[in-house]
């Protein structure tokens, strides 16, 4: 098998955007590893608009967001193996994956990318009581057999979870010919963008109830029926609201959980918190020449940032290899602290000898937030103090370091982030 | 005297703004707390458009379905008409990103066009 | 055609007497409602193996235990199924019940359960440091086993097959008559099927078919079990089956680890009518959670997969019923086969198979296939087996379920062995494809196709199991009409 300087795990927006930014800060020995059977990802299925305007200006769909970044693949000469399933990352970077016509190899690789992404919060993690008979789907998979496959799981729906891809699948359905009788959302806020509240809810009439969740599923073969109930303030159904709807299908959209099993075999560090790898500055793990990006990192909002933040991954691979792959010191590491309603922050340490002149800072909080401020504090000394009309859990906020500034407080040990009052 | 309820979708605030109009007219729009609200609510009330977004049946290529979009905002009013054209239209692969797949939808001047490519098999 | 016997029901009992009676030279079939073996009682339980020590000595439910247990060995061996003996520990965690504990150690050595012994506090975390630290002492069975039940069901009914044993499926019994010659008629929504004798391993309807033919009324009373599964990631928080002590209702909500990894947690046992109620409860899932959070502490609750719900078939006395009914002539009942059910089949098989060999003088065939081998499990091999592997069949290098790491070639042979996959749920009960922590979320899709290429059926017709279970509806864009 021939030898690669940067092997990238995942063929989506993150490995795209990283493989690119490489091959651009000068590496000519990638290789992107997809176990679909094209480029792209997720977004193949993510047919709506409304992607790309921070990277190109114009809204997109996903398929045609992803394109702009599988023709720089192809223009730039970039390898990539299709149907090709990653088995294992070993601690010393040997990347051991499989197809039909190389068999079982491993690759030695100077430098990793993990950009393997998430997948949906399966219904046993929800804990639903019923039956467990056909028409049950996550939101994705009916929009793969719907977008890709074409077919449709049934014609009537009751959504449970409000996340972007549940709100999408309720207009999807509809348009296709589907009755979609509710959504319901266990949380008093939706988790979905407002825009997909209005333009794929309201637009077609379809009620949204929050703080509700199914409390049963009949069914004993196929799903003839959803009752959704009113859950307090413990998130527990309240005995008496229970309402019925008869229904064929019955989708969850109820969050998104990094992909992070190879990672884990690694013996990469994590974070309990994003489920993701915990990365300093240059988005590298806790193994040295192990790299994250992507929803495998943490749960993006808007493929924008996933696109940003693995250029960066890409980038960094390449100056680590270029450094002569040495191992990050780190005795002067600054740690980010989230706090007071921010929930982590990416990255978890800052080496300022390392980071770039601006540092992007991501961070989600834990609740709504309406007239607070995004607060920074170099060790107690508070020194950004951002007022943010609204902060809310669906969506990441992000504050921006300069690194002149950090180099003003050289005995700088932590940074914390919080959001107050005032 | 005609008054329209609207959620603004600009920020996850979610202002619920009330527009007062007269005709076709927009009299005033309050409950907005920045003015992109009150771009969004004139527009939204007056003219609201969409971009649709399906699918399209291939014949003769690597997949049965090839994505599609509305090349343009449509009127609102128009999707379920659009989406009888869409519904009803079938393509031969392969299929370029771009390609009409349906023109002049539902006569609205607005073409349905291929959002991925498709090769033929 | 009539056949010399005919069984009701595809579980693990009816399997096991169907491979035991293949031995012979003999025409025998099983009718099963369900769409594949494994579809009622058998395919939701705890996956235990019992050592025997809580039937009561001298019960039939104590011999069969107590030998399906030393025979299971063997068994699992010839039919290339995992089964380890990991021991179970009957938790005692106050003082005054410690009796009990005494109890039961000298109602296994009644019961001829090996290697009991008593543990004290000291000796049971050493053992098992995620027991609570209430512990007083346990009893420890090491003969205790964990096995896949899915795979012990499949691989019992393929080798009856592979022996000549026909299986008719989505079949229902529906009423039971002898003739005046002696020949039993079963009426199914398949059809009349004729035969000498009827074995009834109905499971939670054995009553039913037995009430049929019988003037002494038996009454199953489907009691069910909720479980939670959790995480492949939780693999180790426990090595022994944990058992509560024992009550009216049963042996408790145990705590273990599933032969592949997981961690179980259940069951209730909540006495119901209706006998197809395997629908989960939220008060059911709760009790499984306060219980099992009595006996090991830290259950890492948050790595729950997939909850459910099976019937154990619970008969009024407490006890199996087998052998032939009184008053009726060449029927045989297989009923209140309920935990130790599942560690009892073996000696069920044997002892139904013997008798019915006494009774109708059976000989045995000269060519008897005593193993078969399983889906070859792809994640256990070396690089080096795989590319073998591969070389032969490319279908090996593709993983269609990435939880479980299941390649396309694993269900190939599921789909294409005798008595094959013909749903989501065979293709899942006979690789583990779609059993992993995103329970098929990313396989199902794939999966179908795979099915609806290899066997031609359309994929708006591909069931998760039984009629009536299709996944999708119809193709978009009115296609389907």
């Amino acid at each position: 098998m021939k030898q690669y300087d940067i092997v990238i795990i995942g063929g989506g927006p993150a490995g795209l955007a990283a493989a690119v930014a490489a091959k651009k800060a000068g590496n000519d020995n990638i290789l992107i590893l997809e176990r679909d059977h094209e480029l792209g990802g997720i977004l193949n299925q993510c047919i709506h608009n409304g992607f790309g305007l921070h990277t190109f200006k114009e809204e997109l769909t996903g398929p045609e967001y992803a394109y702009r970044f599988i023709e720089q693949v192809y223009e730039l000469g970039i390898e990539y193996k299709l149907n090709t399933m990653v088995m294992d990352i070993s601690a010393d970077k040997v990347v051991t994956a499989m197809n039909r016509e190389d068999g079982m190899f491993q690759i030695p690789a100077k430098a990793v990318i993990l950009a393997m992404g998430c997948r949906e919060r399966p219904r046993g993690a929800l804990n639903i009581p019923g039956y467990r008979p056909a028409g049950i789907f996550s939101a994705g998979t009916a929009q793969r057999l719907v977008n890709i496959e074409g077919y449709m799981p049934g014609r009537e729906v009751v959504i449970l979870g409000s996340g972007d891809i549940g709100l999408i699948m309720a207009r999807r359905m509809t348009l296709e010919g589907a009755k979609v009788k509710v959504v319901a959302e266990l949380m008093p806020y939706s988790g979905g963008l407002k825009r997909n509240i209005v333009q794929c809810l309201d637009d077609y009439g379809i009620p949204l109830k929050l703080s509700h969740t199914v409390v049963d599923i009949e069914g004993r073969n196929h799903v003839s029926a959803v009752t959704i109930a009113e859950v307090g303030p413990d998130r527990r159904p309240i005995p008496g609201t229970e309402e019925r709807y008869t229904c064929d299908t019955l989708l969850l959209s109820c969050g998104l959980i990094p992909e992070n099993e190879l990672s884990r075999s690694a013996g990469i560090d994590m974070s309990n918190i994003t489920s993701g790898p915990i990365v300093n500055e240059s988005l590298e793990t806790s193994i040295p020449g192990i790299f994250a990006c992507g929803n495998v990192l943490h749960v993006h909002d808007l493929v924008d940032y996933v696109s940003e933040e693995a250029s960066r991954a890409g980038e960094n691979a390449v100056k680590y290899i270029n450094a002569g792959c040495k191992a990050h010191e780190g005795s002067n590491d600054i740690q980010l602290v989230a706090t007071s309603g921010a929930r982590y922050t990416v990255p978890s340490t800052i080496d300022p000898e390392n980071m770039d002149k601006l540092l992007t800072v991501r961070f989600r909080v834990g609740d709504v937030y309406k007239n607070c401020y995004v607060n920074v504090y170099f060790n107690d000394e508070r020194i950004m103090h951002n007022k943010k009309r609204i902060m809310a859990p669906g969506e990441m906020e992000q504050i921006i370091l300069q690194k002149k500034k950090i180099e003003e407080y050289p005995d700088l040990k932590t940074i914390t982030i919080k959001i107050e009052k005032d | 005297m005609e008054k329209r309820e609207l959620t603004c979708i600009n920020c996850p605030m979610g202002c619920q703004l009330t527009v007062e109009m007269e005709g076709n007219e927009v009299l005033s729009v309050s409950g907005n707390t920045c003015p992109r609200g009150d771009i969004y609510a004139r527009k939204e009330v007056v003219n609201p458009t969409r971009i649709v977004t399906s699918t399209v049946r291939i014949i003769g290529g690597d997949k049965e379905r090839c994505s599609v979009k509305t090349a343009n905002d449509i009127p609102k009013g128009k999707i379920f008409e659009i989406m009888k054209d869409i519904d009803a239209a079938v393509a031969h692969a392969p299929v370029k990103i771009g390609d009409v797949l349906v023109k002049n939808a539902a006569g609205t001047g607005v073409d349905v066009i291929a959002t991925r490519n498709i090769h033929q098999i | 055609m009539i056949y010399d016997v005919i069984i009701i029901g595809a579980g693990v009992t009816g399997s096991a007497v169907a491979r035991e009676l293949s031995k012979y030279n003999t025409n025998v079939c099983v009718i099963e409602k369900g769409e594949d073996v494994c579809s009622g009682t058998s395919k939701a339980n705890s996956a235990i193996i019992h050592a025997g020590y809580d039937c009561q000595p001298g019960s039939v439910m104590a011999k069969m235990n107590v030998r399906g247990n030393a025979m299971m060995g063997d068994l699992a061996k010839d039919l290339d199924i995992p089964f380890e003996r990991n021991g179970s520990l009957v938790i005692c965690i106050y003082e005054e019940e410690f009796g009990g504990i005494k109890e039961l150690y000298e109602r296994g050595l009644k019961n001829g359960v090996p290697d009991l012994k008593i543990l004290n506090h000291d000796e049971c975390l050493a053992i098992e440091p995620n027991v609570t630290d209430k512990v007083v002492g346990a009893l420890y069975a090491p003969t205790a086993g964990i096995i896949c039940p899915f795979k012990l069901n499949i691989a019992l009914a393929e080798n009856a097959n592979v022996n000549g044993v026909d299986f008719r499926f989505n079949t229902e019994a529906e009423d039971l008559k002898c003739d005046e010659n002696g020949i039993w008629h079963i009426r199914t929504n398949n059809g009349e099927y004729l035969t000498r004798y009827v074995v009834n391993a109905a499971g939670v309807y054995a009553d039913k078919f037995h009430n049929m033919v019988s003037n002494n009324k038996i009454h199953i009373r489907p009691r069910r079990g909720d479980y939670l599964l959790l995480d492949k990631t939780t693999g180790g928080f426990v090595k022994h089956t944990i058992f509560p002590q024992p009550t009216k209702f049963g042996k408790g909500i145990l705590v273990a680890p599933t032969i592949h990894g997981n961690t179980l947690a259940g069951p209730t046992a909540i006495d119901l009518d209706d006998k197809e109620a395997i629908s989960t409860t939220q008060d059911g899932l709760d009790q499984v959670i306060e219980k099992a959070t009595m006996s090991v502490k830290n259950l890492p609750l948050r790595q729950v997969i997939t909850s459910f719900a099976g019937l154990r078939a619970h008969e009024d006395n407490h006890e199996f019923i087998l052998g032939e009914v009184e008053d009726a002539p060449h029927f045989i009942d297989c009923a209140g086969i309920e935990s130790p059910g599942l560690s009892s089949c073996p000696a069920i098989g044997e002892y139904i198979g013997n008798l019915l060999r006494d009774k109708m003088g059976l000989e045995e065939k000269e060519h008897w296939i005593s193993t078969r081998k399983d889906v070859v499990a792809t994640a256990d091999l070396s690089i080096e087996e795989r590319n073998e592997l591969i070389k032969k069949n490319p279908a090996y290098g593709t993983i269609i379920c990435r939880c479980e790491s299941i390649t396309e070639g694993e269900i190939l042979d599921a789909i294409h062995r005798p008595l094959g996959a013909r749903s989501l749920d065979g293709v899942k009960r006979r690789t583990r494809a779609g059993m992993g922590r995103c329970q098929a979320g990313f396989c199902s899709p794939r999966v179908m196709e795979i099915l609806h290429r290899e066997l031609g059926i359309p994929m708006e017709q591909i069931k998760k199991n039984d009629i009536g279970s299709e996944i999708v509806l119809e193709r978009t864009k009115g296609e389907s009409k």
